[in-house]
């Protein structure tokens, strides 16, 4: 008994095999799903994953949120349908409004790719429960817009609620506030981060295996339902 | 918009054509009119000006690249190694085993970067991903090989930022992993910075394409973004003539690129071969359609016909000339049965790419073989023999002749030079060259590079080669490195273009990887001026003999001429990458040192060789000499090496010694994960630390190893001295100096932060 999580291409996504990889190698069953059809394909949980959607021209992911699967996403995940959103992912999540908060240029101003140490905040969403508490892993960070930014109260909310799922140790790779990497909505069923934990699934092809448990995580929690 | 027909150029012979603006000689113009029995219209004109430019028709190279084919080393008829497509293709694949065939190629995009640094970069990674593409190949990584002018040349810093920016935004956007390269900087590359590009691709051995246009009545469609004013006459205005002040006013001519479209345009073609929908296909990179249209009709021995006036136009008011010589980014023209046509046009249309019909292939009429016709809006513009703009074009045995300071240059050795001898000065010797902007880290650049998009990198930046993995199923990968020494091929450029290929060549098989195959981007000064000339005739020379010698093939490359700003021409630089197959991605050999208490072995045979070397550069800026004697037959002998101890897991770490000797090697495997080491080196401490002898590595292994591993050196005949252990968090030499990682750290990241962050 496993679970079906869907990954959506859109045009310009770039790391669609690799999200659709990793939920293989964590035991579940990968969907491929494209961003023109309005079908989720059954699927028990979505990941939409890193690229340069529409290549990204206006606003990272502004064209995304209109493609046809995400009134289908938007509307599945306030259902309560586990919805993770990876990089570009975690910018179209904001752009659709599931998540608040915008991703902008890094402070550098430079893309940046480089191994990230991050501390997991929460282990009560739908993708980090198989993670402990406060523990540090290393995956992957690379962008050119991720500086997680939003006003203070925002902020302030994300935190008191503990709504703030990842942030970064060491030196802040985009300059994001409160070095928040990724977070959840108020229901921590859908969850973005600008890491990306698909990178880091083989210590063959990547910094090591800390990226597993998100997949991991939310295939337990569904097979378990 | 004024064009003009080819009846009107039959009726009015005596108008006067700008045929020397275009670039073309004047024994060039009479031969295209004996061609034509005719003078070329304005449209047919420009189609031989940028057709018969250097950077297409290789009139100045193509006499001495032919050594490549007649001196090519034997390669097995089938299996790892096979050569499936050779040069002239637009790039050689080879069989790398499992059913999986490789293809790979490196190409220069100098000028337009130095011109407008950003997108000339892009471009540049754009050009090459689609010459691997039209292969019917998936791109599968990318490497960059950069050579910038003096870090303090007040226009260094505006090349640096855009070139690795758009290398970076255009790979990155594309989702290919970059996986290596190099950084130089050097005051001969002031006003003319080297912007090399590699693409590698991987396919199933039965869906190799080729670029011909065969079968009359066969449909031709050109696919991708819409033809405008980019990137016209780049070729013969950018890529064919030497540089001046007026530079800028060129900007026009340097393309513009858009990955995303590329993406999608990959996609889209790899569904077209896979479902076996084109027959032939070629991109549309230097001269555009000219170039697409001549070389598929030519190659096919068939005639074509082109309705130009379909193309789909971003401007309108574009005049036919303007239209075939466009080099508007991410198009490609694919040959088709017209029982395929609607299929065809419906997978774009399901990718969202343009597609039009935009001509069909013909053959032989009664009286003449097959032409290519162009007409616009029912008028013939352009009527003319395919071959003769392709393949036809001038062949020249330009003249040669030694440089007159060659003898003086190489008689002014390094060995006059003061030489660091006591503890403090080596050691403040090695934190210099350690930041040193030639050996420093690169950190800072290729942190701008994503090395993890397809989530089959096995080893990128700072190993010695990048390698990827070519799919899930299998364990068999590839590795790839790229370089080059200017400096080296200034003084000797035979020994140079060795030089590159054996330290490319090394660097593969450190990774473990079997060296299989060879491409070249060969960058040079004018073809015009003899002594450049004698330089060329060296390099190719010494690359096509050094090949033999290591019994691996050129696959194809590319030529840069024109690399100069005034009378002054850069130091020769040939470029050199070799692709290696590794059997087995899980046994891949990293450069740093991995475990405390390894043992730390140092193989090859030291002699002193310091002219030309980063020593006398950074620190005496000196160069002078002969260059390191490459030796080839110990290179060959260490690469088998390296390849069985891959095979039985013997070796941890494996670094070669190269740019600023076995120090510079023992700082970069020390830095690398923040592992010590204490040494003890034998002989005069300055040679053994800082000469560049070549064939030379620094390996590690468990205690348990090393008598095996002396066995295999001692059966391959190789030198080898045991140097100490790996461990601790300083890099120690016995009796000599001691240097913490941390400051060797600090020295080494600094640089490029400081100077361009």
């Amino acid at each position: 008994m496993t679970a079906r999580i869907g990954v959506v291409t859109f045009p310009g996504s770039l790391d669609d095999r690799d999200a659709l990889r990793a939920v293989q190698v964590a035991g579940g069953e990968p969907v491929a799903l494209w961003h023109g059809d309005h079908d989720l394909k059954k699927v028990d949980a979505v990941v939409l994953p890193g690229g340069f959607s529409y290549g990204d021209y206006l606003r990272c992911g502004a064209i995304a949120r209109f493609a046809a699967v995400m009134t289908e996403v938007i509307a599945a995940a306030n259902r309560g349908l586990p919805v993770l959103g990876i990089c570009n992912g975690f910018q179209v999540l904001c752009e659709s409004h599931l998540l608040p908060g915008a991703l902008i240029r890094n402070s550098g101003l430079h893309f940046t790719c480089v191994d990230q140490r991050l501390r997991v905040e929460s282990t009560t969403t739908s993708w980090t429960a198989e993670y402990a508490a406060g523990s540090e892993i290393v995956i992957p960070v690379k962008n050119g817009e991720g500086q997680y930014v939003a006003d203070d109260r925002t902020l302030d909310e994300l935190e008191a609620e503990g709504r703030v799922v990842f942030r970064y140790i060491g030196a802040n790779p985009n300059g994001s506030r409160r070095d928040i990497a990724g977070i959840c909505n108020e229901t921590r069923n859908v969850v973005g981060l600008m890491p990306h934990p698909e990178h880091a699934i083989d210590a063959l092809t990547g910094p090591g295996t800390d990226g597993l448990g998100m997949f991991v995580s939310a295939l337990k929690a569904l097979v378990a339902q | 918009m004024t064009y003009e027909t080819v009846e009107h150029a039959q009726q009015h012979p005596e108008l006067e054509q700008p045929y020397a603006e275009l670039g073309l000689k004047d024994d060039e113009y009479e031969r295209i009119t004996s061609i034509l029995g005719r003078r070329p219209t304005d449209t047919e004109l420009a189609m031989y000006s940028v057709m018969w430019s250097e950077h297409c028709s290789y009139k100045s190279s193509k006499v001495h690249l032919r050594q490549f084919g007649s001196k090519a080393p034997a390669t097995p008829s089938h299996g790892v190694g096979a050569l499936l497509v050779g040069m002239g293709e637009n790039a050689g694949v080879v069989d790398v085993g499992d059913g999986f065939a490789v293809t790979f190629k490196v190409e220069s995009h100098n000028h337009p970067s130095y011109v407008e640094p950003y997108q000339g970069a892009a471009t540049g990674v754009g050009g090459i991903v689609r010459d691997i593409l039209t292969m019917g190949a998936r791109p599968i990584a990318v490497m960059d090989s950069l050579r910038f002018g003096a870090v303090d040349n007040p226009d260094t810093k505006r090349l640096v930022g855009g070139v690795v920016a758009g290398v970076g935004g255009y790979g990155n956007c594309l989702g290919l992993p970059n996986i290596g390269g190099e950084v130089a900087f050097d005051p001969t590359y002031n006003g003319n910075p080297l912007v090399n590009a590699l693409c590698v691709g991987v396919m199933p051995t039965d869906r190799i394409q080729l670029a011909r246009a065969e079968g009359a009545g066969n449909q031709v469609v050109l696919f991708g973004a819409k033809t405008g004013r980019d990137g016209i006459g780049g070729v013969s205005v950018l890529a064919s003539a030497t540089f001046d002040e007026t530079s800028s006013a060129k900007r026009p001519s340097v393309q513009v690129g858009d990955p995303f479209t590329e993406k999608i345009l990959i996609e889209c073609c790899l569904e077209l071969f896979d479902r076996g929908l084109v027959t032939g296909i070629q991109d549309l990179g230097g001269a555009g359609l000219s170039c697409a249209t001549s070389e598929t009709a030519s190659h096919g021995g068939s005639g074509m016909r082109i309705a130009l006036d379909r193309v789909p136009l971003r401007e309108p008011s574009m005049s036919p000339l303007e239209v075939i010589t466009s080099e508007s980014q991410e198009r490609m023209l694919a040959i088709v049965q017209p029982d395929d046509v609607a299929e065809v046009l419906a997978t774009c249309e399901r990718w969202g790419v343009l597609a039009t019909v935009i001509g069909e292939v013909t053959g032989d009429d009664d009286d003449r073989v097959g032409r290519l016709v162009i007409t616009w809006h029912g008028d013939v513009v352009v009527d003319v023999p395919p071959a003769s703009l392709a393949d036809e074009g001038p062949v020249y045995e330009r003249p040669i002749q030694q440089p007159r300071e060659q003898v003086a240059l190489q008689a002014d050795s390094s060995a006059r030079l003061s030489r660091p001898s006591s503890g403090h000065d080596l050691r403040e010797t090695v934190l210099r060259l350690a930041a040193s902007p030639n050996l420093c880290s690169r950190r800072w650049v290729t942190e701008q590079y994503d090395r993890y998009v397809l989530g089959a990198t096995v080893l990128a930046m700072p190993h010695d080669a990048g390698a990827v993995r070519l799919d899930d199923r299998h364990a068999r990968g590839i590795a790839l490195a790229l370089d080059g020494n200017g400096r080296f091929a200034r003084l000797d450029p035979y020994a140079g273009a060795q030089l590159a290929l054996a330290e490319s060549y090394r660097n593969v098989s450190m990774a473990g990887a079997r060296p299989v195959a060879v491409t070249n981007c060969l960058n040079f000064g004018s073809p015009e001026d003899p002594e450049v000339m004698w330089q060329f005739a060296e390099a190719t020379r010494g690359l096509a003999d050094g090949c033999l010698a290591l019994g691996i093939p050129v696959t194809g490359g590319n030529v840069s001429f024109y690399n100069q700003t005034g009378a002054t021409a850069i130091n020769p630089t040939p470029v050199v990458g070799v692709l290696g197959v590794l059997e087995d991605v899980t046994r891949r050999i990293p450069s740093g040192f991995r475990s405390e208490g390894d043992v730390i072995l140092v193989v090859g045979d030291p002699a002193d060789e310091l002219d030309g070397s980063e020593w006398a550069w950074t620190i005496h800026g000196h160069l002078g000499g002969t260059p390191p004697t490459p030796r080839l037959d110990a290179e060959r002998r260490l690469s088998e090496f390296m390849q069985r101890a891959a095979e039985e897991s013997l070796i941890n770490s494996a670094h070669d010694v190269s740019d600023g000797g076995l120090a510079h090697a023992l700082v970069e495997a020390s830095v690398m994960h923040g592992i010590g080491a204490q040494v003890g080196i034998a002989g005069d401490p300055f040679v053994a630390l800082f000469t560049e002898t070549t064939a030379r590595a620094v390996i590690t292994c468990a205690d348990a190893d090393v008598d095996r591993v002396l066995t295999l050196l001692a059966e391959a005949d190789l030198g080898v001295a045991r140097l100490g252990r790996c461990g601790g968090a300083e890099l120690g030499v016995d009796g000599l100096f001691s240097l913490p990682i941390h400051e060797l750290r600090t020295a080494y990241d600094a640089t490029l932060p400081t100077l361009f962050g």
